[in-house]
């Protein structure tokens, strides 16, 4: 599966998700959908750069390759301190403007436009697995 | 991401927001929007429709100049939302807390 991987930063964001883009629409996935996918590689690449390496700075491993089904996999992998997103609870979501807040938003946006999220945590590695349908 | 200034109609500054609102996007429309506020602006009409993507970070945004405009007495509103931000908008129930209309035009219409 082809790979990249950067220091975990915000300035390789663009980067990163263009990466991940560009073999969304080699295996043909509908622009909309693409969106979809990259809204989901954000927060997650924006949730590692945040809070995997709180001291130390440290890289993020992005893979990104279709299954036999068809589907876009996305994996994204880091060194940083164990940490599963998937578990962190969703958001309020009725909450008028003076109350509102934005943190939760980004994973409850993962967990919505996948189709399958997995995390497991290997020695000392956070591997977050992300599955995209094409949905068109 | 581009921001343009386009003038004022009805007592409403309009401004358009072009590209992508991501976390490296973001600071420079909160920090546009922030600077126009400060200088009295306080009644905003902002033009979404040239935006193709918008994360998380950007609804931090937009919540953090709607935040600002309402404690200041005025009002923000966001027109030209197409489908992948609107989607964005409903899934996070934005839709719900933040006035929009389809175009610049609609929206003076109701002012």
């Amino acid at each position: 599966m082809p790979q990249m991987r950067r220091r975990a930063g915000l300035e390789y964001l663009e980067e990163l998700i263009a990466f991940v883009a560009g073999h969304a629409e080699t295996a043909g996935f509908p622009p909309s959908r693409i969106r979809e996918i990259e809204l989901a590689a954000e927060e997650a690449l924006v949730n590692v750069f945040k809070y995997a390496y709180p001291e130390t700075g440290g890289d993020v491993v992005v893979n990104c390759g279709l299954t036999d089904e068809g589907r876009l996999q996305l994996e994204i992998s880091d060194r940083g301190i164990p940490f599963n997103m998937l578990h962190v609870p969703d958001p309020d979501l009725t909450a008028d403007i003076p109350e509102r807040r934005i943190g939760g938003l980004g994973i409850f946006f993962i967990k919505k436009m996948t189709d399958e999220a997995r995390y497991q945590r290997q020695g000392k590695t956070n591997n977050l697995t992300l599955i995209f349908d094409k949905r068109d | 991401m581009k921001i343009t200034d386009n003038g004022k109609q009805k007592g409403f500054l309009v401004i358009g927001v072009e590209g992508r609102m991501d976390a490296v996007t973001t600071p420079e429309f909160e920090q546009t929007l922030g600077n126009r506020i400060d200088e009295g602006e306080t009644r905003l009409i902002v033009d979404l429709s040239a935006l193709e993507y918008i994360s998380s970070a950007g609804l931090r945004g937009i919540l953090t100049g709607v935040k600002k405009v309402n404690a200041k007495g005025g009002e923000m509103i966001f027109t030209g939302l197409r489908d992948a931000v609107r989607e964005v908008f409903e899934i996070s129930g934005f839709s719900t807390i933040i006035p929009t209309h389809e175009s610049v035009e609609a929206a003076l219409k109701k002012i």
